[in-house]
């Protein structure tokens, strides 16, 4: 264990102690013991970054299952380290807002700081392992501590809701990763990530890449609420806010970004890995910002928005894996600028994202309501918070100076040049990209501008909050301001991330782009020049502005007031045809009637038997051998046939019985006819016993002693029972040709030749009972008594109060 | 012989089987002693029927049926004559417990 292990494990050991410090320091809020944590991690992970950005790796490595080749591989470049600094640093911001947020009276802080925790952990353990099964273990449980963040409030039917469809989904993603990752392994012999990638080739070439890639990617879709899996992030924000700033915008929806970017050496430049990212990257763009124009609630736009802006860092990581088509050269830094574009807006988006949410929250907090039907004039009330939300809303909606705006450009040269792309059929149909882009951004600008101004602006009604509305403590304010004001410090300075951070993770995801000695080359500057992109950002600004000004033209159409997103109905629609098809699957098959259950057994029986017996064709009379039948012995069968067969047209219960004690008797004379006297003798017993059990519990129960059977006669019962009948005889048959031609000897002459040598006895079948096979005569005896005491417990214990079933 | 002990087996399961998959549990129970019944002679006929002597060497015979499969069916005829005097006293219980034979009625209700 290194320290880059203790790191990835602390969150957990921290979240064992926290019950502790929660039970017997109650005078301190619990966060405070967990934010040293997060800020030590923070701190530690910097100290990486000149490794990093000089184009080093570290790996460090220690066995966990080394016979399955499962290590527990700590692995650190720029993309793994990029995360790694989100997640601490975020995590740290968070945990200090959440110590305002959450009140230490009335909420149980334990398990909000376990489960968070847990999640710090489990995402640390996501972006730092190199082995698939590690990276797979900490993404479940990414899972779930997701799913018992957003239940917090688990009294609320909408909590439990949320958190159950996020687990359903997020888990059915990642037990679909599982198998890609399986697949993976079976490709190339190795769990190792960069293992993996060594081997590219192997994987582009083989039968499973297609398989392989479509799981892999629906976990990373599920997981980064891609469409149509994007349902589950909206639902989640029935969360505590920090949760939603910390999970649902900065890290674990991100997980699946990182996972694709991380696994685009191995799959990147097939057109299907290019067409599969973008194209679904830019629906989810386009209706995640087209739903979040339709949403009333802060929560639930920020939840939509972001949808779409995933979809467009996950459509950016496609449209860059193009330049791994063309290998080290000129194109290959030219279409890299996705890419880069695609890092970059990771990072603004979760800085941005972050602040907004913790805005909301204390929009929330303050006055009671996230409603924008209800809000508004809050900008004197609440002029921190109101500063916060314009810089992140400007930066989301990409206006200058802030950081937003760079990203935004960025996205639109990376569809422009997309557009000129003349491979992967791009020819033909890259003009969508760049006006499905435009769209989107226009859309993306209204739900700002909405967000912003429904918050902020207008009059402002005391009547519509229960609480007196007044600015944020200031130690809420904190972690929104830090965020707020790296989102002005990107936009003015961006390159001070460029040759740290993003240069390094390009390296990470685009390694075969670059040729010996080369490197990426990242200036990102505002202005430049009087381009395609400055006069698509100035139409979406106008196009924006004059939607939002004639708000009240398009505010009562069907569109804007419906806010669920129709994928619910189909989500909901499926899970109750599962679980009402299931039942009645299980009310069809399962009657509860014993005849019905022998019934699919003795069914399955036959097919099965007679099915093989076709197969091997194992249809067979021997005559050759047959004993000659005696006259006798044909009288005694008849009668012994039509004896058995009249059984079950008896109509009284006494007489049938005793027709079952003749058939008991004809078998102890066919015993007798065969040369085996002890088996007749023990029959006869055993009939005579068994007949005067079957009157004596019958005939001594007086209320029943009139009734008589009703036969009546079914014909499906009689052709099952045909069919068994004919199952047995013909597998009977089949049996005595095989032993007649096997041609082996039976061991009975050992018997025959032994008894009196070995055990001095002459009656052979007794010898076998007491001396050779003795074991099976002891357990014999033992079912005997066995038997004899259920008797007697049954008849003799009474149990009391109703209870004797 | 073989053919027509393999036949009469036949009949003894079908008719064991037909009396299994009717309501009444004293008929079930006697379902089961037939296919019991079954069972035994199946395993004697499967080791052939040749016209030997009993397996008792006071005989001095130069050809004894086979002792093997008689010590097995004395086994199993043992255990049968167990579990049906077990099945049997069960079903009395049920009787007394429930007033009635008809297995339709013994069924679960579907909470159980």
């Amino acid at each position: 264990m290194t320290w880059l292990h203790w790191a990835i494990v602390s969150p957990f050991l921290l979240a064992i102690l926290i019950p502790f410090f929660y039970r017997y320091l109650r005078n301190v809020h619990t966060g405070w013991f967990v934010l040293v944590l997060p800020t030590v991690l923070f701190v530690f992970f910097l100290t990486y970054l000149p490794i990093t950005s000089d184009g080093n790796t570290v790996e460090e490595s220690v066995p966990w299952v080394p016979s399955l080749g499962i290590y527990f591989n700590a692995y650190v470049d720029g993309l793994s380290l990029l995360f790694a600094l989100l997640i601490s640093g975020i995590g740290a911001l968070v945990v200090l807002y959440s110590i305002f947020y959450l009140s230490k009276k009335t909420e149980a802080l334990n398990n909000f700081y376990v489960y968070l925790l847990m999640f710090m952990g489990a995402m640390l353990g996501v972006v730092l392992s190199d082995n698939l099964i590690v990276l797979y273990v900490f993404w479940e449980l990414t899972s779930l501590a997701s799913s018992l963040l957003i239940s917090y409030w688990f009294h609320r039917d909408k909590s439990t809701y949320g958190a159950q469809k996020s687990m359903l989904i997020t888990v059915f993603g990642g037990f679909s990763m599982l198998g890609g990752f399986s697949m993976l392994y079976v490709i190339t012999g190795t769990f190792s990530i960069q293992g993996i990638i060594e081997q590219a080739d192997a994987v582009l070439q083989s039968p499973l890449f297609l398989p392989t890639m479509l799981l892999v990617l629906l976990g990373a879709f599920t997981k980064s609420a891609q469409f149509p899996f994007h349902i589950w992030l909206p639902d989640a924000m029935e969360a505590p806010t920090p949760v939603s700033a910390y999970l649902h915008s900065a890290t674990m929806v991100k997980a699946g970004i990182y996972l694709v970017a991380r696994l685009t050496p191995v799959f990147g430049g097939t057109p299907e890995w290019f067409w599969l990212l973008s194209g679904f990257g830019i629906v989810t763009l386009m209706w995640g910002s087209i739903s979040a124009v339709r949403q009333k609630d802060l929560k639930s736009i920020l939840a939509f928005s972001t949808v779409s802006q995933l979809g467009l860092i996950m459509c950016l990581l496609g449209l860059g894996s193009a330049a791994l088509y063309f290998g080290p050269g000129n194109e290959a830094q030219l279409y890299s600028a996705a890419t880069l574009a695609a890092v970059f807006h990771l990072i603004n988006h979760a800085t941005f994202k972050g602040s907004l949410f913790m805005t909301a929250g204390i929009v929330d907090h303050e006055t009671g309501t996230r409603d924008i039907r209800k809000l508004g004039g809050l900008m004197t009330l609440m002029p921190i918070t109101f500063t916060i939300s314009l810089v992140g809303t400007a930066a989301m909606a990409g206006l200058p100076p802030f950081n937003g705006f760079l990203s935004k450009e960025m996205f639109f040269t990376g569809t422009l040049q997309a557009y000129d792309l003349t491979i992967f059929n791009m020819e033909n149909v890259g003009l969508i990209f760049p006006v499905f882009a435009w769209i989107a951004s226009i859309f993306t600008f209204l739900y700002c501008l909405i967000l912003f101004f429904r918050t902020f602006t207008g009059k402002f009604e005391p009547k519509n909050y229960d609480k007196h509305v007044h600015e944020a403590p200031m130690g809420m304010l904190i972690s929104p301001i830090v965020l707020g004001s790296l989102v002005i410090i990107f936009g003015l300075f961006p390159n001070v991330l460029a040759y740290t951070l993003i240069e390094p993770a390009m390296v990470s995801i685009l390694p075969n782009a670059l040729a010996t000695g080369e490197s990426f080359v990242v200036d990102i500057y505002h202005w430049h020049g009087f381009n395609t992109e400055i006069f698509m950002t100035v139409g979406v600004i106008a196009f924006g502005s004059y939607l939002f000004v004639n708000m009240d033209k398009w505010n009562n159409s069907r569109f804007y007031l419906g806010e669920r997103d129709p994928f619910n109905k189909s989500y909901d629609g499926m899970l109750a045809n599962l679980i009402s098809g299931s039942q009645a699957v299980t009310r069809i098959q399962m009657t509860g009637l014993l005849r019905d259950y022998f019934a699919y057994m003795l069914v399955f029986m036959i097919l099965l038997l007679l099915y093989s017996m076709f197969r091997f064709d194992a249809f067979a009379i021997n005559l050759t051998d047959a004993t000659p039948i005696a006259g006798y012995i044909w009288v005694l069968t008849v009668i012994f046939i039509a004896a058995t067969l009249m059984i079950p047209f008896i109509n009284h219960r006494i007489t049938a019985v005793i027709a079952i004690g003749i058939i008991g008797f004809l078998l102890a004379l066919f015993f007798v006819i065969f040369r085996a006297p002890d088996l007749a003798l023990t029959q006869l017993l055993v009939e005579t016993v068994m007949v005067i059990l079957l009157l004596l519990a019958f005939y001594h129960l007086p209320e029943l002693r009139k009734e008589t059977f009703k036969p009546v006669f079914k014909f499906t019962n009689f052709i099952i029972s045909a069919g068994i009948g004919i199952t047995v005889t013909l597998i009977a048959l089949s049996a005595q040709d095989l032993r007649f031609n096997n041609g082996f000897e039976a061991i009975s002459e050992y018997f025959i030749e032994n008894s009196y040598d070995l055990a001095g006895g002459k009656n052979m079948v007794n010898i076998i009972l007491v001396d050779f096979r003795a074991l099976d005569t002891i357990l014999e005896v033992l079912v005997l008594a066995i038997a004899a005491l259920g008797v007697v417990a049954m008849i003799k214990m009474k149990f009391k109060g109703g209870e004797d079933v | 012989m073989e053919i027509l002990m393999s036949v009469t087996v036949g009949v003894l399961f079908m008719v064991g089987v037909y009396m299994i998959l009717t309501k009444s549990i004293l008929r079930v129970v006697m379902g089961l002693m037939l296919m019991s019944h079954g069972a035994h002679l199946l395993l004697l006929v499967m080791s052939g029927l040749k016209e030997g002597g009993p397996p008792l060497l006071g005989e001095d015979l130069t050809y004894y049926s086979d002792p093997l499969p008689q010590a097995l069916i004395l086994t199993a005829i043992v255990i049968s004559f167990g579990v049906t005097s077990f099945i049997l006293v069960l079903a009395y219980r049920t009787y007394k417990v429930h007033k009635t034979d008809d297995l339709d009625k013994l069924r679960g209700t579907a909470d159980e």
